[in-house]
């Protein structure tokens, strides 16, 4: 085994112990649970950002518009369908991906500003529908009266509505399969080509690779994802909000993932891990709160263009 | 039988007319070379033949089959590969990498989630055999941006070989190399038209290298086809002398 590989095995090592163990330290160090599994669903969400941004190089502003569909799929099916947690996870998952492969099929073939502009055009679209359809959504409100169900395992039922612990490791659960898949397409042949068409688009086309197909795939992947972590996101608020949809939600995701390291695996899972955390306690001391999240990323930009994770990578390879 | 036909290929951008009517057609196995002065119309053709844009009138057909309207990487499916004047690499890859992917690619492996151990094994043994071609079997661990300019010259043609060309496009396989390195790549040249018996079409500038090399040379200039035939016609050809070689010389 090489040291490049030793060092990739500690690190994992070590983040998988944190994520196990968040309940038991979060708490010493002035967190919660609860906190943990925000950063998680976030975290998810950034990350599924980053397989577009950091792997196949393509910038989409409008993402949340996939994690609010999540959201409003997770909570109608919980409201309206059934009292099932996976199968909301499910819907979820699947509104904000079939969304996703259905636009992404006519934008598939912009590039850069357009294509981030049209990305933005209809996640608003998403949002204006859900702020102007109260009768289904709950318009400004947000979409209320529903709540994740218990887990039935046949033998026994799993409390994650009032166990916060429980919950947690329920979306630990869902996050580890959901980043697992991610990582496991990255390594592919497929994955490969993502990344060839990040590297150099016009040597991965005369390489053979239908390069707007795979990026339409890879848009697809991408806004399934979004839209498994959207629907995890309804069932911590057990809430569905219009201001998921905004675009300013998915420049929250684009921050997080390029604060953390967008090059990087688990960058945007630290870049989201940095981002709640300052919301949350800074959100307590000052409405303002943003403003220094704002200072906090463009010092990141300025002095660490490969991001948070990029320049201790960076230490730890000197 | 001849690999590459081009029939009456004229390419406009706005005005200005690049190509102009040119036709041409390349054997089996033949090495021919495309000179001509700057702003001759050379990369234009290779970008007609390669898919990177479409004329505005001819035909183009690739082993009889007419690709006039085929985007690049249908191209590079049938069996054409290209390198270009400014290096075209994945430069933050290593040299594996590199090669790796236009082998995966031309095995069809490109939209699979999962390749077997078997067909990983193949793929390794192919990149082995690809780099020690084009003499980079030490570097295969090196990120391909390090490399000097001519083994990143190296890394390309090996990238397009790993495809299976049965044409290779070369787009000034010399440019902004120096003697040693010019040579190398020129040795490379003659192997893989000699001993694999590539069909081979080579933009270039050093004369030197086009008449070492080529078996049949097509002169541009102005977008049209001034003249084409052996290196020795070719020298001989005094339109050709007073268009390009005597300014050259």
């Amino acid at each position: 085994m090489t040291t490049e590989h030793t060092r990739k095995l500690i690190a994992l090592t070590a983040i998988w112990a944190a994520l196990l163990l968040a309940p038991y330290w979060m708490a010493p160090l002035g967190g919660y649970t609860a906190l943990a599994t925000r950063v998680l669903v976030l975290g998810l969400a950034a990350m599924s950002v980053n397989f577009l941004l950091g792997f196949t190089g393509v910038l989409s502003f409008g993402h949340a518009a996939y994690f609010g569909l999540g959201a409003y799929g997770a909570g109608l099916t919980l409201k309206f369908l059934a009292p099932s947690t996976p199968l909301s996870l499910l819907f979820g998952m699947l509104l904000g991906g079939v969304a996703g492969a259905i636009l992404g099929a006519l934008i598939a073939r912009r590039r850069g500003v357009y294509f981030a502009m049209v990305t933005i055009a209809f996640g608003q679209v998403f949002y204006y529908i859900a702020f102007q359809w109260s009768s289904l959504t709950g318009g400004d409100d947000g979409l209320r009266g529903f709540s994740r169900q218990p887990l039935d395992l046949g033998l026994v039922k799993i409390d994650i509505l009032s166990n916060a612990d429980n919950f947690y490791y329920f979306v630990l659960l869902c996050f580890a399969l959901a980043v697992g898949i991610m990582g496991f397409l990255l390594r592919s042949p497929f994955g490969r080509t993502m990344i060839a068409i990040r590297e150099n688009e016009r040597r991965a086309r005369f390489l053979g690779i239908p390069v707007e197909r795979h990026i339409w795939i890879a848009f697809t992947l991408s806004c399934f994802f979004m839209g498994f972590a959207g629907a995890l996101y309804a069932l911590v608020n057990n809430f569905a909000d219009p201001r998921g949809l905004h675009y300013s939600q998915s420049g929250d995701f684009v921050m997080m993932a390029v604060m953390g390291g967008m090059r990087n695996f688990w960058g945007p899972l630290l870049g989201a891990t940095v981002f709640v955390v300052l919301q949350d306690y800074l959100s307590s001391v000052t409405v303002n709160w943003m403003s220094f999240v704002g200072m906090l990323f463009v010092l990141v930009v300025l002095f660490f263009p490969r991001g948070l994770l990029g320049f201790v990578r960076r230490k730890s390879d000197a | 039988m001849n690999v590459l036909e081009v029939h009456n290929v004229t390419k406009r951008f706005g005005s200005l007319i690049a190509v102009r009517d040119v036709s041409l057609s390349v054997p089996k196995s033949q090495l021919r070379a495309i000179i001509g002065p700057n702003g001759a119309g050379k990369t234009t053709f290779f970008n007609l033949i390669s898919g990177f844009s479409t004329p505005t009138a001819g035909s183009i057909s690739f082993d009889n089959r007419d690709i006039t309207a085929l985007p690049a990487h249908q191209r590079v499916a049938l069996g054409m590969a290209r390198t270009f004047q400014i290096t075209e690499i994945f430069p933050e890859l290593t040299v594996f990498e590199n090669v790796r992917i236009g082998i995966e690619v031309a095995s069809g492996y490109h939209l699979r989630p999962w390749i077997s151990r078997s067909e990983k094994a193949e793929v390794h043994r192919r990149i082995d055999d690809t780099l020690k071609l084009v003499a980079l079997e030490a570097k295969t661990g090196r990120l391909v941006g390090e490399l000097a300019h001519g083994d990143q010259r190296a890394a390309e043609i090996a990238m397009a070989l790993s495809l299976r060309p049965h044409l290779l496009l070369l787009d000034e396989p010399t440019a902004g190399m120096g003697d040693q390195e010019t040579y190398e790549i020129t040795q490379l040249i003659r192997r893989l038209h000699r001993d694999a018996d590539l069909t081979i079409v080579l933009i270039e500038h050093d004369m030197r290298v086009v008449f070492h090399l080529a078996d049949r040379i097509s002169v541009l200039d102005q977008g049209k086809l001034l003249a084409e035939g052996t290196p020795q016609e070719i020298a001989a050809n005094d339109v050709v002398q007073a268009a390009y070689l005597g300014k050259a010389a």
